[in-house]
């Protein structure tokens, strides 16, 4: 089974998960603060700029062809919302030589690549960023914000998250603000830039068919620090509302979203994690779960009934698209749902059943570079080092009484639903 | 067994063709955790027009109906297959195409057992009146996402701009009102007449030893009767070299209107190797005009005019092949312009020097990516193998594709009578 290995290169963190399988190797730099609706914004318009130019290739047309050259590397760069961490995720991947009639060193040349895109970036003669890609990049910012609109279920997500969360920084979406779009200046991009550096925890997550050589020698391309001693991890804190909230909200659509929002005071570095998985599992993680027996199977209300696990704020959320004229119907079946699982009232089958495909999926993430990165990580964000191996044996030890603990700890926060303009029953 | 060997990527097929007919086929993928397994029918929602088995008559059943067999197949007289899975620890899913019906699981335990319950529950069908009224229920829930879905209304406008006649025009799930027409003897008409054997492959990539899985699959099939493969017969009407109309605009709730320009092409007469090298050759040539690092992609993002969403591709099915290219934009019918205006272009001036070779690596780099998956190797290749294809060609076929085949193809592309544009744009407040 794969050992994830940290190596400390001139205080910069690489995590080494060698993978000898892939046909490709992957570089990932990881870049998070905490999420603040001071700064998100910013960083979500940096992030745009950044990989826009970098001082030997000076704009976007040059990078794309550079990296075409490389045989496809692919590059791209997003930003994230981990919990109440805003995440700059930068990755490269790039095809082994070995498999291509050609000697170019590609590792070497995505490490060098990666490097310039972060640490010299294309600067004008007064030593700013460019004035022409700030303002192109503004508009995507802008349309990509937008489009979330378009999407409704990404929408009715999002507008759940902000009702539910409102005051607490988890509401802020990780695109940031579009009203605070416009007035960002290259300085503000600036001043943000050099306290990323100097301040963000940065590493560098390494896979594919590579040895503790060749990592150390890519972190040694870095002059970057991952700044541990600056990161201290802040409580959580847990938000209980004595009277939960309904929000309904009409759009021109022809189905309607159902989003339910539940807190869970249980979290990534606790040890209920792995029996809290489970229970959510049970919920609506799969097709045997409860949500799609009941809402879909039985029911036929739904085409898509689930639920999933946010570990790192500690909520549970459930969803279905449902007939505007079936909104009361299906919330009490969901809340049923939820309260057999309070009780008890599921069997030892659908435990071990729900534990073997929780296990499946994990050693699934893992056969990809993007999810076996994504998996340490989480640990990362979480405060807690959780290996593929004991993460799967905790999953193993979990009992029908952790469960209905757990369950017992789920409570309903915020009912949103999104409809056309039909009576809702 | 067949074994093909491809050098240079370091990989294996392994191909078996069993007694009924099955074609099974075998990729081993050392230190994968997981196997991936499809099986997959030659049949999907453009086929609504065949002689059942055993019938001499052909018949038109509702639109929809191959996607409805599909959610059916997965219940039986003891209750839901996904229940086995679960069992079993796979992950289990299936869906259907124009011209595809796939059902599929991976996992990274229990493989055996799971490749059993995947024949089985693919080789035993069981409807009942019941249980497909219960059906319609949950299909109608999943034809209204695809409604409020812009990017599917979009595409199937293009559609039905393209086709006069053939059903790729039709909405695979069919409509709220088709599938209320289906009954459960329709749904045994078409599984008769293509679940043979003879009409199926099964596909299995992952740490899977093909002797064991192939000595697997022949004891799981010799226990079974079928009748005799027939070759089966399906009609389209004959469908006309032009489009039905030159665009449509559609009004959705939505921030960023869309567009989509799309040209009808006369299905290949190729097969084989040929036919991979005629679409690789096209996905070169739509690459250099509309890829990351052409001009035109350049200039219209810094005009403002498209996003991330922007793409072009080429789709060659079994009786039909077509092009789209679009993306999201502020300005739809700006961005119409500037795609056939890249066209008329580039076939006046033709291409920049060294043009060729960047897209030729870069499409060789995506593939070796694209071999990191089991599900992506599947799929491909499953869907070539049935028009006798071989997707690990593709690398040795993208390195000799010369730029006088792709010019070729540039001229006898692209006329503007086959040529239709479909927009989404923003619904006005009332």
């Amino acid at each position: 089974m794969i050992k994830e290995k940290v190596l400390d290169v001139n205080k910069l963190a690489i995590h080494l998960l060698p993978s000898p399988k892939y046909k490709t190797t992957t570089l990932v730099l990881q870049i998070s603060t905490k999420l603040e609706e001071e700064t998100v914004t910013a960083r979500a318009l940096l992030a745009q700029v950044l990989k826009s130019a970098t001082r030997t290739l000076p704009s976007r047309k040059e990078i794309r062809r550079y990296l075409d050259d490389l045989y496809g590397a692919s590059f791209m760069m997003e930003v994230q919302k981990r919990g109440e961490e805003h995440v700059i995720t930068m990755k490269m991947e790039t095809a082994n030589e070995k498999f291509l009639q050609d000697n170019t060193p590609l590792f070497q040349k995505s490490t060098d690549f990666l490097k310039s895109v972060l640490e010299d970036p294309y600067l004008d003669k007064e030593g700013d960023f460019s004035e022409k890609i700030i303002r192109e990049e503004k508009r995507i910012l802008k349309q990509q914000i937008e489009s979330i609109y378009d999407d409704k279920i990404r929408y009715a997500n999002k507008r759940l998250v902000e009702e539910m969360c409102k005051g607490e920084p988890y509401a802020i979406h990780a695109y940031g603000f579009f009203d605070q779009i416009d007035n960002l200046t290259t300085k503000d991009l600036q001043e943000e830039y050099e306290r990323m550096l100097a301040e963000d925890d940065i590493r560098l997550f390494v896979t594919g068919n590579i040895t503790e050589e060749e990592a150390v020698n890519a972190g040694n391309v870095f002059s970057l620090s991952s700044h541990p001693e600056l990161h201290t991890p802040a409580p959580a804190l847990d938000h209980v509302k004595t009277k939960p909230d309904e929000v309904l909200e009409t759009d021109d659509i022809q189905q309607g979203k159902l989003h339910i929002g539940y807190r869970v005071p249980i979290r990534f570095a606790d040890d209920e994690f792995a029996a809290m998985q489970v229970m959510n599992g049970l919920f609506g993680g799969f097709p045997h779960s409860k949500l799609f027996m009941n809402v879909r199977e039985k029911e036929s209300a739904a085409y898509y009934a689930a639920s999933r696990y946010d570990s790192q704020k500690g909520l549970l959320l459930a969803f279905a698209g449902i007939e505007a004229s079936n909104y009361k119907k299906v919330t009490s079946i969901i809340e049923q749902q939820l309260a057999e699982l309070k009780e008890g009232s599921f069997t030892e089958e659908s435990i071990s059943q729900t534990k073997k495909m929780l296990k499946n999926q994990l050693l699934e993430t893992a056969d990809s570079a993007r999810g076996l990165i994504d998996l340490y990580y989480q640990g990362v964000i979480g405060g807690r080092k959780r290996d593929l191996e004991s993460w799967l044996a905790e999953i193993d030890a979990v009992t029908k009484q952790d469960i209905t603990d757990c369950a017992l700890n789920v409570s309903l926060d915020t009912t949103y639903f999104l409809h056309g303009e039909e009576e809702i029953n | 067994m067949e074994t093909m060997e491809f050098t240079q990527l370091q990989e294996t097929v392994f191909k078996e063709v069993l007694p009924n007919g099955l074609t099974v086929y075998v990729i081993p993928k050392k230190d994968f955790h997981k196997t991936f397994a499809t099986f997959t029918t030659n049949y999907g929602s453009i086929d609504n027009r065949f002689i059942p088995l055993g019938k001499d008559k052909p018949v038109l059943v509702p639109d929809g109906i191959a996607h409805f067999l599909e959610h059916k197949m997965f219940e039986d007289e003891k209750g839901d297959v996904f229940h086995t899975f679960g069992e079993q620890g796979a992950s289990a899913n299936a869906f259907t195409s124009f011209t595809r019906t796939a059902y599929l699981f991976s996992s990274t335990q229990y493989v055996d057992e799971n490749l059993k319950t995947l024949l089985d529950f693919v080789q035993h069908p069981y409807f009942t009146e019941e249980s497909v009224e219960k059906e319609k229920g949950i299909i109608e829930q999943e034809i209204r996402m695809y409604e409020d879905n812009a990017d599917w209304q979009l595409f199937f406008n293009l559609l039905g701009n393209l086709y006069h006649h053939h059903p790729a025009k039709i909405d695979i799930a069919g409509t709220a009102e088709s599938i209320q027409k289906i009954t459960k003897d329709d749904l045994y008409e078409c599984y008769e007449t293509f679940y043979h054997p003879s009409n199926m492959m099964l596909f299995v990539v992952g740490d899977a030893d093909p002797d064991h899985i192939i000595d697997l699959v022949k004891q799981n099939q010799e226990a079974k009767t079928f009748s005799q493969p027939e070759p089966i017969e399906r009609f389209f009407e004959e469908e006309p070299p032009e489009v039905v109309r030159a665009r449509t605009v559609q009004s959705m709730s939505v921030n960023t209107p869309k567009c989509m320009v799309g040209y009808k092409v006369t299905p290949p007469e190729k097969t084989g190797r040929d036919l991979l090298r005629y679409e690789l050759a096209m996905e070169l040539l739509l690459e250099m005009m509309f890829g990351a690092s052409s001009d035109a992609y350049e200039s219209m993002y810094e005009d403002g005019l498209i996003d991330a969403s922007f793409s072009s591709e080429l789709s060659v099915e079994r009786s039909f092949s077509f092009m789209a290219v679009g993306g999201d934009s502020p300005d739809p019918e700006e961005l119409e312009k500037r795609i056939i205006d890249t066209i008329t272009e580039v076939k006046q001036k033709g291409f920049a020097e060294g043009e060729l070779e960047r897209v030729r690596k870069k499409k060789i780099g995506s593939f070796l990516k694209q071999l990191n998956s089991p599900e992506f190797i599947a799929n491909s290749y499953t869907h070539y193998a049935f028009y006798d294809m071989h997707l690990f060609e593709a690398s040795t076929i993208l390195e000799e594709i010369s730029e006088a085949e792709i010019k070729d193809l540039l001229l006898t592309h692209f006329e503007e009578e086959k040529r239709t544009v479909s927009l989404i744009e923003k619904k006005r407040a009332e």
